[in-house]
């Protein structure tokens, strides 16, 4: 069994509301100094088996495909130990 | 014209876009999402609403479903497909039209009369406008705000594969887009609302039913 988890967030030039949203709250509460803030998603699957090359390569066509839209986000695939 | 409406769950418009494609002289049929089956339809709609509640990104769950097999598949055929507001988002999920649809840059969800310029009537929704025509329908939406990168924005305009565009920009949609067309012009997406502007009674008026009535000039 393998914890493997997907980062999805938005790309660079995509405009981000929700990130946009929370660094305007946040000097409201008194946190200063923050320039700029991204809201993306973080998916953890636990993958039956071994973690072998080609299941890793399933997690990325997963990412690809259903976790995130390539055309506005990036995404980025780690296993956790 | 049989016009197959599909109703995903969460759906909210199906009901009304049923009611124009009457209106406009069409034959309206409920397309379930959960079947492999287009019912004889000659045309298909994909209404507005939260399908699968919006869970993950709007439309990217109902891009699965059963039925968007047909649909991609007789889309690509040439069939006649509009997406409305959530048909939208399902439609660029499904990279039968390209860009996606992100929250509105002003962060609130809008609901307002909304004027636009239809600038293409070749496609198979909109040869009843003439190009430069103003039409006012209904918009209303949270994640309404057309994006792509500026080679596909580029690739959309010189095309002429705009079909209509927002008087104003009232969500932040790049260049002001709330419509585009695939190459051959039988797929649209729209984010506005012409299923709510076919009576006098309610709504803006009967802007929206030209986008129904279109239909039967192109399969006629």
């Amino acid at each position: 069994m393998a914890r493997v988890v997907v980062d999805v967030m938005p790309k660079p030039e995509i405009l981000d509301p929700q990130g946009k949203a929370v660094l305007g709250a946040l000097p409201r509460l008194g946190f200063d100094g923050v320039s700029e803030v991204r809201q993306g998603k973080r998916f953890e699957l636990e993958i039956d088996g071994e973690l072998t090359p080609a299941r890793l390569a399933e997690v990325n066509q997963m990412a690809e495909t259903l976790l995130s839209n390539p055309v506005i986000e990036d995404y980025a695939v780690r296993v956790l130990a | 014209m049989k016009v197959g409406v599909v109703t995903f769950p969460g759906s909210l418009d199906d009901a009304d876009a049923r009611r124009a494609v009457r209106l406009a002289g069409h034959e309206a049929v409920a397309l379930w999402h959960g079947d492999h089956d287009l019912q004889g339809a000659d045309a298909v709609l994909l209404p507005g609403g939260f399908s699968y509640g919006d869970y993950l990104r709007c439309g990217a769950i109902a891009r699965f479903a059963p039925v968007m097999t047909e649909v991609v598949d007789a889309a690509k055929g040439g069939m006649p497909v509009l997406g409305i507001c959530n048909g939208f988002q399902i439609l660029c999920e499904s990279h039968l039209l390209p860009g996606a649809l992100i929250r509105n840059d002003h962060r609130k969800f809008g609901c307002l009369d909304q004027t636009l310029t239809i600038e293409n009537n070749t496609s198979a929704w909109t040869s009843a406008y003439e190009v430069g025509q103003q039409v006012t329908i209904v918009l209303k939406n949270g994640e309404g705000s057309f994006v792509a990168d500026e080679k596909t924005l580029d690739m959309l305009e010189a095309e002429g594969r705009v079909v209509a565009r927002y008087v104003g920009n009232p969500n932040g949609s790049q260049r002001a887009i709330a419509g585009i067309t695939n190459e051959a012009g039988n797929v649209v997406g729209l984010m506005p609302h012409p299923e709510h502007a076919v009576e006098a009674l309610c709504g803006p008026g009967t802007d929206g039913l030209g986008f129904f009535s279109s239909l039967g000039a192109v399969l006629a």
